[in-house]
């Protein structure tokens, strides 16, 4: 038994059955991130007291014979976006490079409830902002699948530890589609569920309104594990939703025959790699003899989604970003001589250059005189795009599109084009202005051998019905 | 529209960012590319769509009640350590750069 290869119900059963320990799982992990990771780059931080006291902890209920719940034992990794009590959390931003936080995000408090053992925090862009991982203060991802290319961002590091067995599952947060694209170009699953699904408490935000806590992992069934696991309402989130949560892993064996599924046109459109288009086809044409419907749509404000997800979330960035001051926590600049002068080097220093263009963006649209023209626009667009959805969903159970227009991208290619970045999260971004929940599993290989991945969307609170098309999917391909 | 190096300035000193004349430079001509892409919304007649701000007023609420009586499950009693307990003082200062163990400490404030 290859402990690093394990799934979530392979990892528990393997604790629960005495085939193996929580304990002996974590050092097995531990042993292959000090051997592969230094190539990879997935980790900034290990948590081996907490780690291995969790771990510790599974193996004396399971020495007693007790229960064990659903994730005992199971090794994960957390996003450096979201906080961890006495572990080191810096956002990929030197600005936190030595933030210590003093409290759990609840994503977190609830995979260790259910047994989980944190590993350590995940490499990823500055504040969750980026599409490649480059923007990482500290170092870049490699893709495991091929070290010359880009792991997609901004949870890289999450999605790349999960493709090179570095941890069974991980979290990673989706802005624009930052759990979905990486896991795309690392071929795994990756879940963006509902705004509102599950709580942001402990989430250093980007976008208020549009980020989201997701699941990273191996299989649909894992996705639907952790999902189970950390949803639900929230007190100390007050857009947590209070929504019942579903069983989503007894709902994935219910049948997908007579689904209907729709395919956007303006999501097959010019941009898109012909190898991703292909697989994309191909995967719909699987779902369509496992019964499902395929129904064409159209959901004909696309084209304005990123201009419109790029003022949204600048505005957004801009205001939340202002608590980095140096006061309080994070790094401060020496030799100052006033307060605002230290406000002003702090900032200079500390950020990164696309925070910083992002800042500069945000500030920009919500100045006086621009305004009405871009932040009041861009939300009036934002309902329009919304609506797109709710006409489609009249129709539809699920929309079907690519993750990303390409494979995994070289590093270096796009640093210098800012919009050229920009401009390839086209299929992500309208989930996350919309709010409704997004998946992407692997749907095959480009002549390169680079994974490419199929997006479903569904309707608001339905990931029951999404999980199950790609678990479907999955046990078909 | 057109981003000048004077409104690069003034949008730095907005963002409490200094920016150096290299960042400026780069700065101008991001922005101009971005923000010309971001004119292609220009082309839309928005003039009767209301703006939307977010999406949790919308969804998972009950939609029989407005504004925010849809939100009545999220509020809670008006008391002293209503969802958690405050950080001891020590553990608040903890991430500080400066404090003198009672105060984060700063830089003179008034300057002239």
């Amino acid at each position: 038994m290859d402990l690093n290869l394990l799934t979530i119900d392979g990892a528990r059963n393997a604790v629960r059955d005495g085939r193996t320990t929580a304990t002996a799982l974590a050092h097995s992990f531990y042993a292959k991130i000090a051997q592969d990771d230094p190539k990879i780059g997935s980790y900034l931080t290990l948590a081996r007291e907490r780690g291995l006291a969790k771990a510790a902890e599974i193996d004396s209920l399971a020495a007693r014979g007790e229960t064990l719940p659903p994730l005992a034992g199971v090794p994960v990794g957390i996003k450096d976006v979201l906080v961890t009590r006495g572990v080191r959390t810096t956002a990929g931003s030197k600005i936190l490079g030595n933030y210590v936080p003093p409290y759990d995000c609840t994503a977190v408090t609830r995979l260790e409830a259910a047994g989980a053992v944190v590993l350590g925090k995940m490499n990823c862009d500055e504040f969750a902002m980026g599409s490649s991982n480059e923007n990482s203060a500290w170092k870049p991802v490699h893709n495991p699948r091929d070290l010359s290319r880009v792991p997609g961002g901004s949870s890289g590091g999450s999605a790349a530890a999960v493709a090179a067995d570095l941890a069974v599952a991980t979290l990673g947060t989706d802005t624009g589609g930052s759990i979905r694209q990486p896991a795309s170009f690392c071929g795994v699953v990756g879940l963006k569920p509902t705004y509102g699904r599950v709580s942001r408490y402990g989430l250093i935000a980007f976008a208020s309104s549009l980020d989201h806590i997701g699941p990273l992992t191996k299989t649909v069934k894992d996705a639907a594990i952790v999902l189970r696991t950390i949803a639900g309402r929230d007190p100390m989130d007050s857009t947590s939703a209070e929504v019942p949560v579903p069983d989503y892993v007894a709902e994935l064996e219910k049948p997908v025959r007579s689904l209907k599924i729709g395919l956007a046109k303006e999501y097959l459109a010019e941009g898109l790699d012909p190898e991703v288009r292909r697989a994309v086809e191909d995967a719909v044409q699987s779902l369509s003899e496992l019964g499902c419907e395929v129904v064409e749509i159209s959901l004909p404000h696309t084209e304005y989604a990123i201009a419109t997800y790029y003022i949204v979330a600048t505005a957004e960035a801009s205001s939340n970003l202002a608590r980095f001051d140096g006061v309080r926590y994070g790094y401060r600049a020496e030799n100052v001589r006033s307060l605002s002068e230290m406000y002003r080097r702090s900032r200079d220093l500390g950020f990164g250059a696309e925070v910083k263009r992002r800042i500069m963006l945000g500030t920009y649209a919500l100045s006086a005189g621009y305004y009405d023209a871009y932040y009041l626009k861009a939300q009036k667009v934002r309902a329009l795009l919304t609506r797109d959805f709710e006409e489609a969903f009249k129709k539809v159970d699920a929309i079907v599109t690519p993750t990303s227009p390409t494979a995994a991208f070289k590093l270096g290619d796009k640093t210098d084009d800012p919009l050229a970045m920009y401009l390839a999260d086209i299929y992500t971004v309208t989930a996350n202005l919309a709010g409704i929940p997004g998946i992407s599993i692997p749907c095959g290989e480009t002549k390169e051998k680079l994974p490419i991945g199929m997006q479903i969307l569904g309707k608001h609170f339905d990931e029951a019905t999404i999980l199950r098309l790609a678990h479907a999917y999955e046990q078909a391909a | 529209m057109n981003v000048t190096e004077k409104d690069v300035a003034y949008v730095a000193g907005l963002s409490n960012l200094e920016l150096t004349a290299e960042e400026r430079d780069r700065m101008v001509r991001d922005l101009n590319a971005i923000l010309g892409h971001i004119d292609t919304l220009e082309k839309l007649d928005t003039s009767k769509v209301e703006p939307m701000a977010q999406v949790s007023d919308r969804y998972g609420v009950d939609e029989s009640k407005q504004g925010s009586e849809r939100f009545a499950y999220a509020s809670r009693e008006d008391i002293l350590e209503g969802l958690r307990k405050s950080l001891p003082h020590e553990e608040a200062l903890a991430n500080a750069p400066d404090s003198d163990g009672i105060f984060f400490r700063v830089p003179k404030v008034i300057e002239r």
